[in-house]
């Protein structure tokens, strides 16, 4: 099973636009395993939304799962 | 206005079928209030000014520089030093003066924001850092007024509409559902060192105008309960949608008194690397480690300082010594909060970004008070 990732603002120059992930069963093991590969990721604030709902706890993820990283922006 | 004038002021959007006459009545009746007349703040104010929305106030302390040109663009190199609130509202003047426009030179801050957000039916978020942002977002929910949202970084901008019931069953949502947090202050970039794409407050500006103008006259879907981000780059848009949470509501004060008490300033420590802080947050410092505190007043002062250990540096004397400062973390203090503000603003500039600097609010007096409180 394959999850997408899709990163946006400053995070994209930490891991890119996109990545995926396989074999993982929720959003808190995702973000272990990404901060593992990507260490300044765990330095960053961010918000996960999964299939375009933003979640702020532990959800299952799914085959296909498409998950987006948002840091906050403070610029006007 | 005479009715023929201003049919024929609006005669285009007037013939929507949607909008109507009706809209236009609406957009007269409507009064917004635009929080920074910056990048965001300028396509904002010009759409809305044009649209004929009957009162829009505009606050912004800033002055004009040069470096806002690129995409602050109602003003112009003779700007330059002036008031942005008022240059603003001058300009905009020109553009419709038909309708009422009230410039706040001001800073808003926890005294000033609920009785003036108080004032106007929708507020417009077009500010540059997060303690504003949170305050603002707090100040909407407690007075329970719709807030359009846009924020940019670089070549992405992100729009919501915040505190807006769509539909009975939907429970509002705001910023905090996203972030319940703010950032600390090394955990973002802000818009001076990221750097922003002139052309990008303009694309996002002028959806947040858009958005307004759907809130008011009811026509469209507003981005309730949903986040907009737009990448100028690939031009790619992607809509998230939001719920309220329940763990929210906790973290924003719960009325007027709690909302006075909040350390807005703190809770971003925003980037701008001397603030001042309070008793609390000096004792949290304090335990942390690796603090310097410095006392700037004048060797035969009173009350001494003796429960905390410190470094004595009169505030004449703080250049030519701030080599004896080697934490990471300095506060400043002296015996009311003036000097040592001064003081971080020296030792800010001395240091520049190696070290965080801070000043005791209400100086030591106030310290030992709330520590004989405690």
């Amino acid at each position: 099973m394959q999850v997408n990732i899709i990163l946006f603002g400053q995070l994209t120059e930490i891991a890119g636009n996109a990545v995926s992930v396989d074999n993982v069963a929720d959003t808190d093991s995702l973000v272990r395993i990404l901060h593992k590969r990507y260490p300044a990721l765990a330095d960053t604030k961010y918000v996960i939304a999964v299939n375009k709902q933003v979640v702020n706890r532990n959800i299952p993820l799914n085959n296909n799962s498409t998950v987006a990283l948002l840091p906050p922006f403070s610029g006007g | 206005m005479s009715n023929s004038n201003l049919y024929e002021r609006y005669q285009r959007q007037i013939i929507l079928s949607e909008f109507g006459e009706e809209g236009q009545q609406k957009l007269l009746k409507a009064k917004v209030l635009v929080i920074g007349a910056g990048g965001l703040g300028c396509p904002v104010l010009q759409y809305l000014t044009a649209a004929g929305i009957g009162t829009i106030g505009i606050v912004d302390d800033d002055v004009v520089a040069l470096n806002n040109l690129h995409r602050q663009v109602l003003y112009s190199v003779n700007d330059i030093g002036l008031s942005k609130a008022e240059r603003a509202a001058q300009i905009l003047k020109q553009l419709n003066p038909e309708i009422k426009i009230i410039p706040y030179n001001e800073r808003l801050g926890n005294q000033n924001a609920l009785m003036l957000l108080d004032e106007f039916h929708i507020i417009i978020d077009g500010t540059d850092n997060f303690s504003t942002r949170y305050m603002i977002n707090d100040a909407s929910v407690l007075l329970n007024k719709p807030l359009v949202y846009g924020a940019i970084s670089q070549f992405e901008g992100q729009v919501s509409v915040f505190n807006f019931q769509q539909s009975e069953n939907d429970e509002a949502a705001n910023y905090r559902d996203i972030f319940p947090n703010p950032p600390k202050e090394d955990e973002v970039l802000n818009c001076a060192e990221a750097g922003v794409l002139g052309v990008l407050p303009g694309i996002i500006g002028t959806m947040m105008a858009n958005e307004t103008i759907k809130l008011i006259t009811g026509i469209g879907e507003p981005l309730a309960n949903q986040l907009l981000t737009y990448n100028a780059l690939n031009n790619q848009v992607y809509q998230l949608n939001l719920s309220a949470r329940k763990e929210t509501r906790s973290l924003i004060p719960k009325d007027e008194a709690a909302f006075l008490q909040m350390d807005y300033a703190w809770l971003c420590a925003s980037s701008v690397s001397q603030s001042e802080i309070d008793a609390d947050t000096f004792n949290s410092l304090m335990e942390k480690g690796n603090v310097d505190v410095i006392d700037v007043r004048e060797p035969h002062e009173m009350p001494l300082a003796t429960e905390f250990s410190n470094i004595k540096i009169p505030l004449a004397q703080l250049t030519d010594n701030a080599g004896m400062i080697k934490s990471d973390t300095v506060i400043t203090f002296c015996q009311t909060g003036k000097r040592s503000l001064q003081a971080a603003k020296i030792l800010s500039g001395i240091f520049g970004d190696k070290k965080k600097v801070y000043s005791l609010r209400g100086g030591i007096v106030e310290w030992k008070k709330q520590k004989q409180a405690v």
